[in-house]
């Protein structure tokens, strides 16, 4: 795998609570046109877009095949057309092995979410659990989190104001970032009295639901000049799925992540992540969790979550200046919207959040609840 | 549409299939999918130790699971592997394929498991298919998979009695190659004398699309293992090679390109895949067709738009029955889609059993004449395709 792969447009639209004035096809008709404009990629069949990554879900979408609902907007009528059906970070992987395999040379790369159409919480996540012995205890993404967060609190030394502190600076990285979704500006006193959603999680330790799309265009580093002066390459990418009942597994021995993240650090001959990363962007789904997955990608030593903030390890390492899946991004998406910081920040363009002299950024996702599943995306000017 | 040269060669080591069924309530989804995995170990004669890459697919909404591929570790035995999840709908099983064959050949992965699966009796197949037009402009003309029959479009081109008969033909021999293999859902063991019989008293679903006519519902599951070429050679004695595959989509309702040819999906799939591999005679090169054939009407019609055939053709090859086992080009010898159709494992089906019949290892329904070139296809969401060839050697 000599050669590289490189992402060459993006464009997205506002992460906002709920887009009621604009079906999900406009929402992505938006950051396709634009990719195209920016780009001037066409459908050719010889030289342009001929197969297209989707990321969405039936469940999310109440559309079976939800993917058939977007062909047209994707430009995928008479072409190549494939939805990953999981945390969209994960189709970034799955570009690199189209192109990589000689199958494809460039891809467009599409995902939305319209989260506020439906009962995200109670119903969408309990249809995760198996119709026998979990579903109808009414498991979900939620109440499973929180047994994994009294855990991770007790273990790593995380104390409610630790948590208050995660969500106060989300909103505070939000409010620099255009594209976040726009919340109330709180105080740590005002996390830490919000209601109990489910013990130790409080409402605003959860991100709130959120409708987004995005498009990226990925090409093959001979292409890369005909669309692009600023590539931003993909040079690390790995998962891992973890086990499924929670009393099978070690709820904050961070397994899945870990391994993710060493399979991306080899690839992308990582060898010390907290010296060579520039830039990291966590899914954050819940505030507990921001710290238990710098411990997991090698941040933060195991365990000592809680003084990794204390030491100012968020800021040091530039960690979610996004604000972050906390902020506000759909479930389904929170990795390639980290994707999508990392990449914007490796092109100079992320504003007031900007680092300088940024070279190298870390994009991570998860899919299911408790981290069941991980993907680490590694990416590089 | 043109690709590059394959990074490296992938080639089929392990395929296990579980016994297709209306009911397999004797076990639950992830214990069905661990009897696909564990057959395919077998064949290949390797551990889950040597699996980095696990690839799962099936349509969510037919059982109601969201994102199954989390309670399913349970059977996959993906634990603490690289694993993704890839969805399109009927295609999804030969999406798989592709998808795998694709993170093999990119050099990120040596050996992939691919698992397709449906349990469709947990389910309302018809709903979730109707469920999948726009809610807005589709949802109240959708008739599940009835949509698109081709049954009038032939009656018109070829006469009522020719066409009918063709179809009904095409139906018993798919019958009778179902009843060669034994994980067949459905064998009713019919023959040509009950052509006429059914044709007049088969239940009507859709104009002249009958009952007989129409693929089933099952629960069943399929797993293939595939390695990169190094590898394949050392796991297995005759690994089944992919040569190349192609996927053609096409937008849901009413076409507005001003190109629009009106070229069907499969036609168009078939002669690019073709083109861009030198196939100048898909009819004398294929020894085998593993087809996607929702209903003995699309059968028929559908050899005619991947063989790129003209006029009559198709149809004279069903009236010779030079589509049965032992004619010319068999089609689906392991009864195909009518047979059994778990929908999210189909179209992985159609490719394990290609790479069966090129292996010698299809059994019963193992066609008598030795099989170098095989083609399989996957169908689903709006006329979509999916289409691959298979290889005997890596000699192309």
């Amino acid at each position: 795998m000599g050669r590289r792969i490189a992402v060459c447009a993006l464009a997205q639209i506002k992460n906002e609570p709920d887009i009621w004035y604009e079906r999900f096809q406009g929402m992505l008709w938006e950051c396709v046109e634009a990719i195209l404009q920016q780009t001037g990629v066409t459908f050719d069949l010889k030289k342009g877009i001929r197969n297209v990554i989707t990321c969405s879900d039936d469940v999310f979408d109440a559309r079976t095949i939800s993917d058939s609902a977007i062909t047209d907007v994707v430009g995928a009528h008479y072409r190549g057309e494939e939805k990953i059906a999981q945390d969209g970070s994960n189709a970034l992987g799955y570009a690199l092995a189209c192109i990589f395999s000689g199958q494809d040379d460039v891809i467009l790369l599409t995902g939305h979410c319209k989260e506020s159409q439906s009962e995200s919480r109670r119903m969408c996540t309990n249809l995760a659990y198996d119709p026998f012995y979990c579903r109808p205890l009414g498991l979900d993404f939620v109440n499973a989190n929180a047994f994994q967060a009294r855990e991770y609190m007790v273990k790593s030394g995380i104390a409610e104001e630790h948590l208050a502190r995660i969500v106060v600076r989300s909103r505070r990285n939000a409010a620099k970032n255009p594209y976040a979704r726009q919340n109330h500006m709180i105080t740590e006193a005002e996390v830490m009295k919000s209601p109990m959603l489910a013990d130790p999680i409080r409402e605003l330790h959860y991100y709130p639901v959120t409708d987004w799309a995005v498009g990226m265009l990925l090409c093959s580093e001979e292409r890369v000049s005909e669309f692009t002066d600023k590539p931003v390459w993909i040079t690390g990418f790995g998962n891992c799925m973890d086990t499924y009942f929670l009393g099978d597994k070690d709820l904050t021995g961070n397994i899945a992540l870990e391994r993710a993240a060493e399979r991306a650090y080899r690839m992308a001959g990582i060898k010390d992540p907290q010296r060579e990363l520039d830039l990291v962007e966590l899914n954050d789904a819940v505030a507990y969790q921001l710290p238990l997955w710098a411990e997991g990608i090698g941040l933060a030593a195991k365990g000592k979550g809680g003084k990794w903030i204390d030491e100012g390890g968020m800021e040091k390492h530039h960690v979610n200046l996004s604000g972050g899946m906390l902020n506000g991004n759909p479930i389904m998406l929170g990795g390639l919207a980290r994707a999508t910081e990392a990449i914007l920040q490796l092109r100079g363009e992320a504003g007031e959040r900007q680092v300088a002299g940024i070279h190298k950024a870390l994009a991570h996702g998860t899919t299911g609840a408790a981290g069941q599943h991980h993907a680490v995306v590694i990416l590089e000017k | 549409m043109v690709h590059r040269k394959k990074n490296r060669n992938v080639g089929i080591v392990g395929i296990g299939q579980t016994q297709f069924s209306s009911h397999r309530e004797d076990v639950n989804q992830p214990e069905m999918i661990q009897e696909a995995v564990r057959l395919a170990l077998k064949d290949a004669a390797i551990s889950m130790a040597e699996v980095d890459c696990v690839v799962h697919g099936n349509m969510e909404l037919f059982e109601m699971i969201h994102q199954p591929d989390l309670w399913h570790v349970l059977g996959t035995g993906a634990y603490g592997k690289n694993s993704f999840r890839i969805t399109t709908g009927g295609t999804t099983g030969a999406t798989l394929a592709a998808a795998a064959d694709n993170l093999v050949a990119s050099g990120m992965y040596d050996v992939a498991l691919v698992i397709g699966f449906e349990k469709l009796q947990e389910g309302h197949t018809t709903g979730g298919i109707t469920n999948m037009a726009d809610p807005l402009w589709g949802r109240n003309l959708q008739t599940g998979a009835l949509t698109g029959s081709t049954a009038a479009t032939m009656i018109k081109e070829f006469g009522e009695e020719r066409a009918k008969r063709a179809a009904m033909m095409m139906r018993i021999i798919l019958d009778k190659h179902a009843g060669l293999n034994p994980n067949s859902h459905r064998a009713f063991g019919l023959d040509f004398d009950q052509i006429e019989d059914l044709i007049e008293n088969s239940p009507k679903l859709v104009g002249e699309l009958r009952l007989i006519h129409m693929c089933s519902q099952s629960d069943g599951a399929c797993a293939l293992i595939l390695a990169a070429e190094e590898k394949a050679k050392k796991i297995s004695k005759n690994p089944v090679w992919i040569r190349d595959h192609i996927t053609v989509h096409r937008e849901e309702t009413i076409h507005f390109r001003e190109d629009e040819s009106g070229e069907m999906t499969h036609h168009f799939a078939a002669r690019h895949l073709f083109e861009r591999n030198g196939i100048a005679n898909p009819l004398e090169y294929f020894d085998v067709f593993e087809m996607y054939d929702p209903s003995a009407w699309w059968a028929v019609d559908w050899l005619r738009e991947f063989f790129l055939l003209e006029g009559d053709e198709h149809l004279q090859l069903v009236e010779n029955k030079e589509v049965m086992i032992g004619g010319k080009i068999p089609i689906n010898p392991s009864g195909g889609v009518i047979a059994a159709n778990p929908i999210g494992a189909t179209g992985l089906v159609r490719v394990a059993e290609a790479a069966l019949q090129i292996r010698g290892d299809a059994g019963g329904h193992q066609i008598p004449k030795p099989v170098r070139h095989a083609l399989a296809s996957g169908f689903g969401g709006t006329i979509w395709t999916v289409l691959f060839m298979l290889e005997k050697e890596l000699d192309w």
